[in-house]
């Protein structure tokens, strides 16, 4: 008797108990389209965030110099390290400033000004929707100019901001540039910014340096050549004196972000197969009501001539088919489900974030759920092999 | 000319706790290859014992049970389960076929286990299944058939594996008398087709069907002879006299 004939076998059986095949695979369909679901979200979270980095840039380092005496770093000395490097590609400070900031008569407390390079919005991947850039001669001639982004233009100036003014620390600074919409022009969005030449502002809070930097490399798989070059470069500027600034890369800060959604994902995966091991032993419970009810079949396959193997696989593949059944509806019921998380995320979040189950899981899954038939269902055909014939004849 | 079956000093004894039944006592005999014969005995003569023993479903206590030249007494359960395949072809009272498999299917059992190919076994249960006149109903479950039509499938399914003997325990007892005489018929004629016969029966009328009688009485073989000698019917523990009393009676 072969493999084949066992599973054949095996079919029969279960498709003889529907009902019962059903309600005992429903622990792992349960089990297994959870893990789905479940491993499903954690890798749409980490593409989601990727994308999002991604739209922000990966290549890109932020830099805290707080130097010898915490007064920062001179920002041409910074433009000269990355000008001079193999991999580092653009830079620009970020002078953040505090004090008053009015348009007319309306008080911004909301937005951020911040004082930067002409290739801030490069290196943000933020493009020009109306007006223009602020220009390297801006920075040099610390001219009163600033870029706004879409919510402070259709918030204070109904979309026609360029030519207007707007009072920081009592200093008229002319609207040059409207930045695209990014998110969605709300208040707490990345929409509501003023961005003004890092000189300007320097110059007014009367301060030489800048603290934070954002620095780009070339390429994106050089993250680590980048970080080294621009780390060995400051150390060098300092006189070999690493304890004067900071540098976190984004991909450090993805690669965090995933660690943690990882470890997220693990624990909840965790728990939903707690639901596989439970179903696992409806699979053995079943298997040993199977086995009581059959013994007199038992007794007359042995009779015939069956030995304990033969009675083993039975049972065995049994439970193993049934359980690997219950996987494969429960792989397509996390598959559905998917589907059925994504819209509701949509809805919800307003988020296209794509619940996406990993063919990894699928596998691990099928694996699994397999495992614990043949884990489970060992016990059951054990007993089954040992019935003494004479005895499981005599059964009713 | 060795014996098919030989029995040679068998006992099994069994501990029901504090007490030790002997259901088989230093019984000997020998069959020899193409003989019909009828072991006979009322309840707890120790025929079922000897059935199950015969039958490899059971070792002796004692002494040596042979079967077509080996000592089965010492086989473990795996080479049980094998001479039970590859000698043996039972026929029980209650039919025994699996309600869920089809008649051509409870039939290729046998060969399955003995690791007949299918085709090939899908041929010899149809052919086995002819011989019984049962050819027309093979995709038939054993729950469609009467009592007589499903021991007919299941002597089918005792001769698919062309065992060495062919053991059935009480074959008629389910079934009333017409469609009884029917299945003894078809062993008179497996006898007469040249194989071996071996039927356990506490019936006398039935055992006189064989031509040989083993009679026992508590676990003690009584009677060895033809059918033919009145006295293989004569049953002594029936005769109460004044011994019985003092030995074992109630008092």
């Amino acid at each position: 008797m072969n493999i084949y004939e066992s599973f054949s076998m095996a079919m029969k059986n279960i498709r003889s108990n529907k009902t019962r095949s059903i309600l005992t695979m429903l622990g792992i369909i349960i089990g297994v389209a959870a893990v789905i679901i479940i491993t499903g979200m954690g890798n749409g979270m980490e593409i989601y965030m990727r994308e999002q980095f991604e739209s922000m840039g990966t290549n890109t380092m932020y830099v805290s110099v707080w130097g010898r005496s915490g007064s920062g770093m001179n920002v041409d000395d910074m433009q000269d390290i990355v000008d001079n490097s193999e991999y580092l590609d653009k830079m620009t400070p970020s002078i953040s400033f505090q004090g008053s900031k009015k348009i007319g008569t309306e008080s911004l407390d909301n937005t951020g000004i911040t004082g930067v390079s002409e290739q801030y919005l490069d290196i943000n991947a933020m493009e020009i929707s109306g007006g223009r850039n602020i220009q390297y001669m801006d920075i040099k001639n610390r001219s009163s100019v600033c870029v706004i982004g879409s919510y402070v233009n259709r918030k204070y100036f109904g979309g026609q901001s360029i030519g207007e003014k707007i009072k920081i620390n009592g200093r008229d600074f002319t609207v040059v540039g409207v930045v695209d919409e990014k998110a969605d022009s709300t208040e707490y969005s990345s929409d509501n910014f003023i961005i003004v030449p890092y000189s300007t502002l320097a110059r007014m809070m009367n301060i030489k340096n800048s603290d934070q930097f954002t620095v780009t490399f070339k390429d994106d798989d050089k993250s680590a050549e980048a970080k080294k070059e621009l780390e060995d470069a400051i150390t060098e500027y300092y006189s070999g004196d690493s304890d004067t600034f900071y540098i976190q890369s984004m991909t450090e800060i993805l690669d965090m972000m995933n660690q943690m959604t990882d470890i997220m994902i693990t624990i909840l995966t965790i728990i939903a197969s707690i639901s596989l091991v439970v179903g696992g032993i409806g699979i053995m419970n079943i298997m040993l009501v199977s086995v009581t009810e059959r013994t007199k079949e038992i007794g007359i396959r042995k009779a015939l001539g069956a030995k304990e193997r033969y009675i083993m696989n039975q049972f065995v593949i049994e439970a193993a088919v049934t359980s690997a059944f219950g996987g494969v509806i429960g792989i397509i019921l996390g598959y559905i489900g998917s589907a059925i998380f994504t819209k509701i995320i949509l809805i919800l979040f307003a988020e296209n974030m794509v619940v996406k189950p990993t063919i990894f899981a699928v596998m691990v899954s099928v694996g699994i759920s397999a495992g614990i038939g043949v884990f489970f269902g060992y016990m059951p055909a054990k007993k089954a092999a040992r019935l003494n014939p004479i005895d499981a004849l005599r059964y009713d | 000319m060795t014996p098919l079956i030989e029995f040679r000093d068998v006992s099994k004894i069994y501990n029901m706790g504090d007490s030790v039944v002997k259901a088989a006592d230093h019984i000997s005999f020998s069959i020899y290859k193409g003989e019909f014969i009828a072991i006979v005995g009322q309840s707890g003569s120790g025929k079922s014992t000897c059935m199950n023993i015969i039958g490899c479903l059971d070792v002796p206590t004692e002494g040596e049970y042979i079967l077509g030249g080996k000592n089965v007494g010492k086989m473990n359960k795996n080479e049980l389960a094998e001479i039970r395949n590859e000698m043996l072809g039972f026929i029980f009272q209650q039919y025994n076929l699996l309600p869920k498999l089809n008649l051509v299917e409870n039939v290729e059992m046998p060969l399955m286990y003995a690791g007949v190919g299918r085709t090939e076994r899908r041929k010899r249960a149809e052919e086995a299944l002819e011989k019984v006149g049962l050819l027309d109903k093979e995709k038939h479950l054993p729950n469609q058939l009467s009592g007589g039509q499903q021991q007919r499938v299941s002597i089918a399914r005792a001769l698919v594996g062309n065992p060495s003997v062919i053991l059935a325990d009480e074959p008629t007892g389910a079934l009333d008398s017409r469609t009884g005489r029917e299945v003894l018929r078809i062993l008179q004629k497996l006898h007469k087709a040249g194989n071996t016969v071996v039927l356990i029966t506490h019936d006398n009328s039935i055992a006189a069907t064989a031509e040989r009688v083993i009679r026992l009485e508590d676990g003690r073989k009584v009677y060895d002879g033809p059918s033919s000698d009145p006295k293989a019917f004569v049953q002594a523990n029936y005769h109460l006299d004044e011994d019985d009393d003092k030995e074992g009676g109630i008092e």
